[in-house]
């Protein structure tokens, strides 16, 4: 048995899918020929998009009346699958909304996730690959019921590649009967402002790590990151002491980042840090603790004080400016 | 206000993880509180005393051979806990965790339901949601703030641009990000209090449980493990008042100035 008919949930980000849609999408028409789309809302006028990136058909669930996505993209889908039958496994990116129609739809379908998926191969059937232990680890897995089969991807695990086709067929597909589990309602939405890049998105990546000490000493790493015209990052212990917002995470629990320079500021690098940054194509790190495990993987470590060495950085960057 | 929290009890997550013969997650040394599930019982603690009174119940699923941590939620103010410990338990997946824990859930009234928005040892992510969708429940994931006005919850959600205003009717089930609020450490009189607050640990023979559980239940296996690619370190120096110099040449190499 090989993979013939995928579906990837594609979702809608203001006049494009997301970055992590189109690269989940790209890569499943490279393992199946059949591959259809499920959006909602504003997605419904990127069949163009859709189809360029590999999608036949793109399944519209139409505009969610500001539901948050999880139960009626769930339900569309769920609603879907006994009226087209099912495909052989649903991909879906990881991304907030990514897994609550996961979940969602595990439980109504009463079919297992598969989770922290970074690599799909065809093996009579998909086979799915995790990194574990700080990505020291590639564990193989698959199902082992009939589908279908639930992939939660995550980002920047394949290239996001147009292959030229022609537009999408939109066909509706409503949710159907919610339930009691419908009622979560955006009423508000805020849009922090942000100068500078995207942190997945940036060539530049500067983090900080417990070892900044305080707070007050992550203007060092903004400061930094915005002179180097880079994003601002951070380490899981820093997020949970509320240093910083959970947006600007780096790791398993985080975002995954890849940028041409990672520059690790006090961070010693713990598993769970190190399996969402070791991606980078060049690593700094500044660390005073010279066994830190970071300096395993950083091509030019500076074993030093972050309070001394940043500012001086700094201070050298604003000279050449 | 009644408010019950999912928690897990994992390994110290300092220490080297491993599997074990069964590619297991070796769960075999001393086990303790998910960090991440103390934000989930601070903030469950917050909104019952806001709510002006009310009981917050943890529940687990895991091993019991160790409970510390749960008399670590215990005294930190919960009035009790359920654990489902059993061998036919081990290998089950997120879903199976979800019907189990809602079974239990589901013995009593609530009005909300906390979790993390997912663990620190499985990250899966997906259990809490998948519990939501069991129990009927609406859901409201990554929350930075939680209110309740009536039979109404308010919920600040994490967004990639910034955060939405998201709100529900109670019944509901909510997961916290990290951070949300300040864990309190439990106080001495809270630790001699957890000594005598219900710690109930249940089998699955006292659950009516319908589908299949553990490893057989979870329809999924782990066909290899390998070792990844591995990054080689390159140079590193000891600062002696020129490590910015060094880093500053680093960069130029690489034309990022």
């Amino acid at each position: 048995m090989t993979v013939a008919n995928l579906w990837v949930v594609l979702e809608p980000s203001g006049d494009s899918f997301t970055t992590t849609s189109l690269e989940v999408l790209s890569f499943a028409r490279t393992l199946s020929d059949t591959v259809s789309a499920i959006t909602w809302g504003e997605g419904s006028s990127l069949a163009p998009q859709a189809g360029d990136f590999g999608a036949g058909t793109l399944y519209d669930v139409g505009d969610l009346g500001g539901a948050l996505p999880g139960v009626p993209v769930a339900s569309a889908i769920a609603s879907l699958v006994e009226r087209v039958g099912a495909p052989d496994d649903i991909l879906i990116p990881t991304s907030y909304d990514g897994r609550d129609i996961a979940a969602r739809l595990s439980a109504r379908l009463d079919r297992p996730v598969l989770s922290n998926v970074t690599g799909l191969r065809d093996d009579n059937g998909l086979v799915t690959e995790h990194p574990v232990f700080g990505g020291s680890l590639t564990v193989s897995a698959r199902f082992t019921s009939e589908g279908p089969g639930i992939v939660l991807v995550r980002a920047k695990s394949f290239a996001a590649e147009a292959s030229g086709g022609g537009p999408a067929s939109v066909v509706a597909a409503s949710p159907g009967d919610q339930g009691s589990s419908a009622g979560a309602t955006i009423v508000n939405t805020h849009v922090e402002e942000r100068t500078g890049p995207k942190l997945e998105e940036a060539t530049v990546v500067v983090s900080g790590g417990r070892g900044l000490g305080s707070a007050d000493s992550y203007v060092l790493i903004e400061e930094l990151a915005k002179l180097l015209h880079g994003a601002a990052g951070a380490s899981r212990a820093i997020v949970d002491a509320g240093w910083v917002p959970y947006s600007h995470q780096v790791g398993q629990t985080g975002k995954t980042v890849k940028p041409l320079v990672y520059i690790a500021c006090g961070i010693s690098g713990a598993t769970q840090h190190m399996v969402g940054m070791k991606g980078s194509k060049n690593i700094v790190a500044i660390n005073k603790d010279p066994d830190a495990p970071i300096f395993q993987i950083a091509d030019l470590g500076i074993v030093g004080d972050v309070h001394k060495v940043l500012p001086a950085l700094i201070d050298s960057l604003k000279g050449r400016s | 206000m009644n408010i019950v929290v999912c928690v897990k009890q994992i390994p110290d997550p300092a220490a080297p993880q491993s599997f074990d013969p069964s590619n297991n997650l070796n769960r075999s040394g001393k086990l303790i509180l998910d960090e991440a599930d103390t934000y989930g019982v601070e903030m469950a603690l917050q909104l019952v005393d806001k709510a002006g009174g009310g009981e917050v119940t943890v529940v687990s699923m895991g091993s019991a051979s160790d409970v510390a941590g749960l008399r670590n939620a215990l005294a930190m103010g919960a009035s009790a806990a359920v654990i489902v410990s059993d061998d036919s338990l081990r290998g089950s997946d997120a879903l199976t965790t979800a019907k189990v824990l809602a079974s239990v859930i589901a013995r009593a009234p609530f009005d909300l339901v906390l979790a993390a928005t997912e663990s620190s040892d499985g990250y899966t992510g997906t259990m809490p949601v998948q519990l939501a969708e069991l129990l009927g429940l609406p859901s409201i994931t990554f929350a930075k703030s939680v209110s309740v006005e009536g039979s109404t919850l308010h919920v600040s959600r994490q967004t990639e641009a910034g955060y939405d205003e998201v709100t529900a009717p109670l019944p509901a089930l909510v997961t916290v990000t990290a951070g949300v609020v300040e864990p309190r450490y439990a106080s001495f009189k809270g630790i001699m209090a957890a000594k005598s607050k219900p710690l109930e640990i249940l089998s699955v023979a006292d659950l009516a449980l319908a589908s299949p559980i553990g490893a057989p239940g979870a329809r999924e296996e782990i066909i290899s493990i390998e070792a990844a690619e591995s990054r080689q370190s390159g140079e590193k120096y000891v600062d002696e008042g020129d490590g910015a110099e060094k880093v500053v040449a680093f960069l130029e190499s690489l034309k990022v100035i």
